[in-house]
């Protein structure tokens, strides 16, 4: 139990202004702009805006501004914003076979419609630090090409789906209301709109950690990276007043399709199952961690063996929320001096009890029995 | 029929370029207008729209996260109404949007089309027609070696 404490106003309120100090840090250095950190820290702009689970690339970048770049710091400010601001309702689903594409890769096929584009990516990069980019050096232009406008890409997913060779999307249920736990508490078992809302929100750190742990052998999936996606999606509004779906402007997102090895069944056919990612901005490594343990927590629903912390909804549910984690790990350094006298009280009788038993009793005890 | 679907699959086409032009761009549009009156139905404001996605990108909906999202609603004088739903929290842009909407529903669909949308989508296939040379620029073909009997 928490007791509250009074006092300190003074204390708090002159660590706030070291704290600022702190944050800016030598005067003589120039002070970041948001648009520096949404443009050059634009992974961390992304991931503060995919955790935070608000999409506003200048908001994220106050936040990261705000907490001297603590990125699980900016994401419960991103969090505690989004509460004070109104909800119009839900957008229609985003459509992302309609993506403006700017990277698609395919660990499955190597020729697939539409072709594969690297786009901006760390991949095949040496991880050498460049000591140039200390200095600030040139810039050399990107290369262009032609043949660019290759219109709508299929999924490589709809591609296997057309010989029946993997598990279609599940429909969705007309009557059943898109589950959101920012309006009703998370319920075990948790169905996969669900499950997929909480991943979207869950710690990068976390969901990698565990999409990992199933590589290696706890509750092991097979997963390929059937593909991955990232580009501009436009945003539609259904607004009541205006009689039709309203162009919000368009998101960045990334996507992730996870393939993953066969089920069958004596009634069906063998077919390779799906896992499923999807975050905001440029998160790749989100989107793929994520779409690993979508697939691993549909285990209960595909008749697997439950025996991995991956597997376990409840665990990686109630674990993945950096923002609860954090309150919870963090409230520790907050005084505790009731809760720890009433301890001290305890611990101190057990010992007197113990030396009471020492000096005399216990003897007597051996020698009753 | 269709000719209302069309006219509603126009005006979601002008709202498209609306939510992707920079306020500066409109104040410059909406003065070379001749800043037409209009009263406020509705005053700006910011709120949220909860972004959906679908499981397997073509199925279920879920929750995805939200993004900020400002709306406002004019009346200009001839009495067309404008609606703008807009991306962020930039009050100034979902007014305008709005007014630019109205006066496209009205008599000056001409000079909107001239003076708004023309300049930002210009702006926008330029932009798209770049960010598009620079994807295809990284095209990949990977080839699978035959690996030898050792």
């Amino acid at each position: 139990m928490y007791v509250a404490v009074k006092g300190g106003e003074r204390a708090i309120k002159n660590a706030h202004l070291l704290l600022a100090a702190e944050r800016r840090g030598d005067p003589a250095v120039p002070e970041l702009s948001l648009a520096q950190i949404s443009q050059q820290l634009a992974h961390a702009v992304d991931r503060v805006m995919t955790e935070g689970s608000l999409y506003d690339r200048e908001l994220a970048a106050l936040a990261i501004k705000q907490a001297h770049g603590d990125l699980i710091e900016a994401i419960f400010l991103a969090r505690a914003y989004r509460t004070t601001l109104p909800r119009f309702g839900a957008s229609e689903p985003v459509d992302t076979a309609q993506m403006e594409i700017r990277r698609r890769i395919s660990a499955t096929f190597k020729d697939l419609p539409g072709g594969q584009v690297l786009g901006p990516t760390f991949d095949y990069t040496h991880r050498l630090l460049d000591p140039a980019l200390a200095e600030g050096s040139a810039l050399a232009e990107p290369a262009q090409a032609e043949g660019g406008d290759a219109g709508p890409m299929p999924r490589v997913t709809d591609l296997l789906a057309q010989d029946g060779l993997i598990e279609p999307s599940p429909m969705a249920d007309p009557d059943a209301p898109v589950g959101d736990l920012t309006r009703e508490p998370l319920d075990f078992p948790a169905e996969r709109d669900l499950r997929l809302q909480n991943l979207a929100r869950g710690d990068e750190g976390f969901l990698l950690a565990l999409g990992y742990s199933t590589q290696r052998g706890y509750g092991r999936t097979h997963p390929f990276a059937g593909e991955i996606r990232l580009g501009e999606v436009e945003v539609e509004f259904f607004a009541e007043e205006v009689g039709f779906a309203v162009p919000l402007g368009r998101v960045t997102l990334t996507e992730c399709q996870m393939v993953n090895q066969f089920q069958g069944s004596k009634t069906e056919a063998p077919r390779f199952t799906r896992g499923y990612g999807l975050a905001f901005g440029h998160c790749e490594r989100k989107a793929m961690s994520m779409a690993l343990v979508d697939r691993s927590l549909r285990a209960r629903e595909l008749g697997e063996e439950l025996q991995a912390p991956a597997q376990d909804e409840e665990f990686v549910l109630a674990h993945s929320d950096n923002v609860q984690a954090t309150g919870f790990v963090e409230h520790l350094k907050l005084p505790h001096y009731v809760d720890f006298q009433a301890e001290l009280v305890l611990v101190r009788r057990m010992r007197e009890e113990v030396a009471a038993q020492d000096s005399g009793q216990a003897p007597m005890q051996e020698a009753a029995e | 029929m269709t000719a209302v679907r069309q006219e509603e699959s126009n005006r979601r086409a002008v709202m498209a370029v609306l939510a992707e032009a920079r306020v500066d761009e409109l104040v410059r549009a909406i003065q070379a207008l001749g800043t037409p009156a209009f009263r406020e139905l509705r005053p700006a404001e910011t709120g949220l729209v909860m972004v959906r996605g679908r499981i397997g990108g073509d199925g279920a909906p879920f929750n995805l996260g939200e993004a900020t999202v400002t709306r406002a609603t004019v009346q200009i004088e001839s009495g067309e109404t404008g609606f703008a739903y807009v991306l962020g929290r930039d009050r100034e842009k979902a007014r305008l949007a709005a007014l630019a909407d109205a006066l496209w529903q009205g008599a000056q669909r001409e000079a909107v089309e001239r003076h708004v949308l023309a300049p930002v989508r210009g702006r926008l296939e330029t932009e798209r027609a770049r960010k598009r040379a620079e994807t295809a620029a990284t095209r990949v073909d990977f080839f699978t070696l035959v690996r030898g009997e050792d």
